[in-house]
């Protein structure tokens, strides 16, 4: 992808200090080994793989890294950090890009799972509880899949599966402030690592 | 003496695993665990809460970890989602400065003491006692795990991450046989289903070709995620995979309760979209 690099001093690795502060991890002690490519389930979708999205952090390739499919392709499954000799938690360095690319308000390269979690967390702040025939509506809507997994539907339903009406938390300004909360105190502490250069 | 806890059934229990939630309710009721729903509880995130906002992956399960506090209760959880996200929020909130931050949010104080458990646990373990009536005597099936359950272990605190054995335990406790399968705590395609099905086809085909090839008849799960996934794309399995024959997906709960005396209809069985009440009948226990 990239013939030449710059290695940048963590001071300068905006990059870099996110991903550390947020996910706690310790990104220069990954020494490349593979073994969480090794054992992704989706890594064969990814373009970079997890060892190479890796070494993009302890760079600081953001904008090389924030364009790539892989993160978002992450099912959060914990295989890699079970199996990382230098016991790095690499699913919660994903979780911090995702994070940052929402903080940062970038198009997601995959966009059906970046709607996916939009969709599930509006129906928790609308209902408190997820309500499977929302999402599913509002993903079909919005994803231009109209008929995705409609096949479905018929068995769901017969078995009475899918309730039409949603399921709500009575206590929702309780559930709404902790929405509101919980992004403010986010964007307070995000600090200047964020942000887009131009 | 009767063990009481606080019930988070979550979101898909109450709805599309209504099956993995009334056979939890019964199979308690009858082994002496008594299980009160947790009073007006609120979804914990499952996968995007914290995909988005980690602040928000911690305070949705603290919310309803507070409500367990202050009934001073410890938690059963039979959703393995569920149970994964509330105990590492437990586990995240042992740092102090998390803490402070998600009372923040909060709005009320949590102290994080409260303990949180899995339903493989409270009814694995050697205090439970339940009745087993109606051994499950020549089925043959394959535990599975997934991922969620058991990773990482520091966190979950249920078994080990490669070779678990509490859910075999408890099926061998019912008659039944398990076998021995590399693909236990396997990734089955987690929450991409309306986004990416394609790779839960592709995975989870992977899972049930190696329970078949081990002389499995059944898979047994504590996921509802990983039940939706291996039980409603096996019509979409057999279209990609030729040759792919069917297998049916339970819940350990269900089996459990079969083999202390319910009926199928009580267990809900019906409710799968791959037929699981052939293999019961082939087998007499129903
Ligand atoms: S397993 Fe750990 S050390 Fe090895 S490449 Fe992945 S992150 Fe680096
Ligand atoms: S947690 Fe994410 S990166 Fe790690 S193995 Fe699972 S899918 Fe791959």
């Amino acid at each position: 992808m990239i013939n030449t690099v710059t290695i940048l001093p963590a001071a300068k690795n905006d990059l870099r200090s996110f991903v550390e502060k947020t996910s706690g991890q310790k990104l220069l002690r990954c020494y490349q080994c593979g073994k969480c490519t090794a054992g992704c389930p989706t890594a064969y979708l990814w373009d970079l793989t997890p060892r190479q999205v890796m070494r993009a952090v302890q760079l600081g390739l953001k904008e090389e890294l924030m364009r790539t499919h892989s993160y978002w392709l992450c099912v959060f499954c914990q295989t890699c950090s079970a199996r990382c000799p230098q016991e790095i938690d690499i699913a919660a360095v994903m979780d911090s890009l995702r994070h940052l690319a929402i903080l940062e308000k970038r198009a997601p390269a995959e966009k059906e799972v970046a709607l996916f979690h939009r969709h599930f967390l509006r129906l928790v702040h609308r209902f408190g509880k997820v309500w499977e025939v929302g999402l599913g509506g509002l993903y079909n809507l919005t994803s231009g899949h109209p008929l995705a997994n409609t096949s479905l539907l018929p068995a769901m339903f017969a078995r009475g599966k899918l309730p039409l009406l949603p399921h709500t938390t009575h206590n929702m300004e309780e559930i709404r402030n902790i929405f509101k909360r919980a992004e403010e105190l986010e964007r307070k502490s995000a600090g200047p690592e964020t942000g887009r250069k131009a | 003496m009767a063990v009481s806890y606080a019930y988070y059934p979550g979101c898909t229990l109450k709805t599309s695993a209504r099956e993995f939630d009334e056979s939890t309710l019964k199979v308690c009721k009858a082994a002496g665990i008594e299980l009160t729903e947790l009073a007006d509880w609120n979804c914990c995130g499952a996968s995007s809460a914290h995909s988005v906002s980690p602040l928000l992956g911690l305070s949705l399960p603290a919310r309803d970890l507070q409500t367990a506090e202050a009934l001073g209760k410890p938690v059963a959880v039979a959703c393995a989602m569920c149970f994964h996200r509330l105990k590492h929020a437990s586990h995240a909130l042992g740092d102090a400065a998390k803490l402070k931050q998600v009372n923040q949010v909060l709005g009320k104080e949590f102290r994080n003491t409260v303990k949180v458990e899995h339903l493989l646990t409270i009814l694995g373990s050697n205090g439970s006692s339940y009745q087993v009536t109606k051994k499950l005597e020549g089925l043959k099936a394959a535990s599975y795990y997934g991922c969620v359950l058991v990773r990482p272990k520091e966190v979950m605190e249920l078994d080990d991450e490669d070779n678990p054995q509490l859910m075999d335990r408890i099926v061998a406790s019912l008659g039944a046989e398990t076998v021995e399968w590399d693909f236990k705590t396997e990734c089955c395609g987690a929450s991409l289903p309306l986004s990416k099905p394609e790779v839960v086809v592709n995975l989870s085909h992977k899972i049930l070709r190696q329970a078949r090839q081990r002389g499995a008849e059944c898979v047994v799960v504590a996921c509802p995620m990983c039940h939706s996934n291996l039980d409603i794309r096996q019509k979409a399995m057999k279209a990609a995979y030729p040759g792919f024959q069917e297998m049916p997906v339970y819940y350990f709960t269900q089996l459990m309760g079969l083999a202390m005396g319910f009926s199928a209809a009580e267990m809900h069985i019906d409710k799968h979209l791959t037929d699981g009440l052939s293999l019961l009948k082939s087998k007499g226990f129903i």
